[in-house]
């Protein structure tokens, strides 16, 4: 199998149709192999009874499988012959890029506008502002994790448990002590940026791919303790009746004996819907905010250092950056957005388990951030509303939902390995953009 | 004491299965440098496949149990080979060369692919076994409340994965096969320009680590006789972290963290809590890493710049 078809791609366009007979090879080897991954898993199905396992077979999937890859696979072969042969030049490379930055700017401004304006339009409703607060949420979440992966590049797979952190530390410190989300808002940040010194510390030594599983075990810890300290954190359960937030202390209730409510405050009638809409736009300031932050430090000494980090390490610690330090702020930087965004959550729930902050959170996280385009802030927007968006347009197809959902993870990275909109460029360079590896002015940290 | 045994041989049994599942992820990632998430998948599958297989096998009416379990074998090998060709040629040789990252990505689509392609066509419910190879031996020492139970399965298992190991062994150090991954591993362009087909050395490293995955999977579905769609994910876990503390990149490396994440386990849940097992298998990873960053075997890293 792995001779007759290691090369699979068929060949390039020539004169005749003598490619033909190649790309009906290639096709049917594609729908054998289909038919051999099929045969196991979908021709024979178990099936539980009450005297145990038994099997039943449904050998006509096999078929079907073979059937359909044959004729993707000759389909998408034919149409790449059909486009090699008039494929377009390549355009200058640099008017492109600077016409391209420009046009991201102005997209998002657009987006923010579009952002603010939403809960206006006509085609919004309750379930839209929720989908929209959802979605939000992981623009946010992206965004703090672009701090260490896109900009200090490191890899962090257990992003989520900070996001825990944020979570639980609100739902406990309001539930034990009664303090307010105001409050909360920034002690969760605190906490998480703390968790994440404490994490980092030790590891952040590590190169690469330790530091990743690293960082995925520590998730899997802060899960499983949540599961298992039934006495704080509720165990399986979880905590139920979080505080729900409320507008500078005036509660979004319909009457509170005792106190003035928001619409009593504002002479407003009184509805659900002010609840929704200032969730909205407090995860929108949030994020905005995150945003903000990152755009700005990376003009800053730190943030600067943490780019240099991520394009050669040597050359920075030859320079003198304390490559240590710098990752512990930038890894504390992204915990405390998951901090702050962890705390958001559990007061838009009201309730939470360790059932919100599984593997697949972070992995989702991540692939939001890769698929973006590191270090692309719009990017992530997009990749966001791709992967979070819009299958929460697909619901009921639920079943489906988590197969297509991974099928998109693999065909974007297909296609767009660097993401969706890349701009691995460093915010600041010496001199002018370099177009090939050409000899570097004196005076910068030359790599040899 | 017996019950210090007997949590040695549970322990040994389940590192054995960590272990086989360590190699295709050290090996894989020694060679092309990534992280094969959905390599506990793999082995998911061959576990899916062993289930299947046995129940075929009483289907055909072969009830001669070696020649049941060898077929199986064979089978669950063949077919969970055919998965692991598969998910490199589909998601990650398009990636090679590419961003570091994005064959990361890949693989962890692939991997919740993979999962939900299982959950759909076998459905989600745990699926259960009857007990194939039942009996063992009873130890019993000077305490006589408390019998050493050493079955004849934990006898399989070991014997299985030795008998592996060592073939495997065989192959990476003596054939040409295996001189060739150990090129390619090193420089894989230098390789490529001596004639070697890079290409087919990685998907035969892909071949062969699902191959063990299988078998894996296996001696899974014999030794806890339940098995359902999520257990790639903790298993996979597990035995990535098994290969990291041993030292990614080396084989006797993924085999020695394997043993010592299983018998960590076992202890654990033996003296302390079983809930926490997970904590102390990743804890020790973090203890082994502060100190020797390059995991118990690895060899240092030379950064060239």
């Amino acid at each position: 199998m792995a001779t007759t078809s290691s090369a699979p791609l068929p060949p390039k366009r020539n004169d005749g149709p003598a490619w033909m007979p190649s790309l009906l090879k290639d096709a049917f080897a594609a729908g054998v192999l289909a038919a051999l991954l099929a045969l196991p898993m979908l021709g024979f199905r178990l099936v539980d009874s009450a005297q145990g396992l038994s099997l039943d077979y449904r050998f006509s999937w096999v078929g079907i499988a073979f059937a359909a890859v044959f004729a993707g696979r000759l389909a998408i072969s034919l149409a790449r012959n059909a486009w090699d042969g008039r494929r377009r030049p390549m355009r200058e490379r640099g008017t492109e890029e600077s016409h391209g930055l420009r046009l991201r700017k102005l997209a998002g401004w657009l987006m923010v506008a579009a952002a603010l304006l939403l809960p206006w339009t006509p085609i919004a409703d309750r379930n839209l502002i929720d989908k929209a607060t959802l979605l939000l949420i992981y623009v946010m979440l992206g965004w703090g994790l672009n701090v260490v992966v896109g900009l200090a590049g490191l890899l962090d797979l257990g992003y989520v448990a900070f996001y825990a952190v944020g979570a639980y530390s609100y739902a406990l410190l309001s539930q034990n002590f009664g303090l307010s989300f105001w409050l909360c808002l920034p002690l969760a940040g605190a906490f998480a940026a703390t968790f994440g010194m404490l994490l980092g510390f030790p590891v952040l030594r590590l190169r690469g791919d330790y530091l990743a599983i690293v960082t995925l075990g520590f998730g899997e810890i802060v899960r499983v303790v949540l599961l298992n300290w039934q006495v704080v954190t509720g165990g399986p359960n979880g905590l139920s009746g979080i505080q729900r937030p409320s507008f500078f202390g005036l509660p979004f209730l319909a009457a509170v004996p005792g106190k003035t409510t928001f619409h009593e405050f504002f002479g407003l009638p009184f509805s659900p819907d002010h609840r929704i809409l200032f969730l909205y736009y407090l995860i929108l300031i949030l994020a905005l905010a995150t945003n903000l932050f990152t755009l700005r430090i990376r003009r800053l000494p730190i943030g600067r250092a943490w780019e240099a980090l991520r394009e050669d390490e040597t050359a920075c610690r030859s320079l003198g950056i304390n490559p240590t330090k710098t990752k512990l702020s930038a890894f504390a930087t992204g915990a405390m957005f998951a901090g702050f965004a962890g705390s958001f959550f559990a007061t838009r729930q009201g309730f939470i388990s360790p059932e919100s902050f599984t593997f697949l959170e972070s992995a989702i996280i991540l692939a939001i951030v890769v698929l973006g385009g590191l270090g692309s802030q719009i990017g992530i927007v997009l990749s966001a509303f791709l992967l979070v968006g819009l299958p929460e347009w697909f619901r009921e197809l639920q079943q489906y939902r988590m197969l297509a959902f991974g099928g998109a993870m693999v065909l974007i990275m297909l296609w767009r390995p660097r993401g969706l909109l890349s701009s691995r460029e460093p915010t600041v360079r010496l001199g002018k953009t370099p177009k090939a590896p050409e000899p570097m002015p004196a005076g910068e940290g030359a790599t040899p | 004491m017996e019950y210090f045994i007997q949590q040695l041989i549970n322990g040994i049994s389940l590192g054995a299965i960590y272990g086989l599942i360590a190699i295709g992820y050290t090996m894989v990632y020694g060679i092309i440098g990534m992280i094969n998430f959905a390599h506990g998948e793999i082995y998911m599958i061959g576990a899916f496949v062993s289930l299947i297989g046995f129940l075929f096998m009483g289907v055909l009416g072969i009830s001669y149990i070696p020649l049941a379990l060898f077929l199986v074998l064979l089978m669950a090998m063949l077919f969970t080979a055919i998965y692991g060709w598969a998910i490199e040629r589909i998601a990650y040789r398009p990636l090679r060369g590419s961003v570091k990252l994005a064959p990361l990505i890949s693989a962890i689509g692939m991997s919740i692919v993979l999962q939900n392609y299982v959950q759909l066509t076998q459905g989600a419910r745990v699926k259960p076994l009857q007990p194939i190879i039942q009996g063992g031996f009873e130890l019993s020492g000077a305490n006589a409340d408390f019998h050493v139970r050493l079955s004849y399965l934990q006898i399989v298992i070991v014997l299985l994965t030795i008998a592996l190991m060592s073939i495997f062994t065989y192959v990476i150090t003596r054939t040409p096969l295996g001189r060739a991954q150990r090129a390619t591993e090193q420089d894989m362009t230098m390789a490529s320009l001596l004639g070697i087909n890079v290409d087919r050395i990685i998907s035969t490293t892909f071949v062969m680590g699902a191959a063990l995955a299988a078998v894996a999977g296996l001696m899974v579905t014999l030794y806890y006789g339940v098995i359902d769609f999520y257990i790639g994910f903790i298993a996979g876990m597990k035995a990535f972290t098994a290969a990291v503390l041993g030292g990614i990149g080396s084989l006797p490396g993924a085999m020695l963290g394997g043993l010592l994440i299983g018998l960590i386990e076992a202890f654990w849940s033996g003296y302390f809590s079983i809930g926490y097992k997970d904590v102390a298998a990743f804890s020790i990873l973090v203890l082994v890493l502060i100190f020797r960053p390059t995991g118990l075997l690895g060899k240092p890293e030379v950064e060239k710049v």
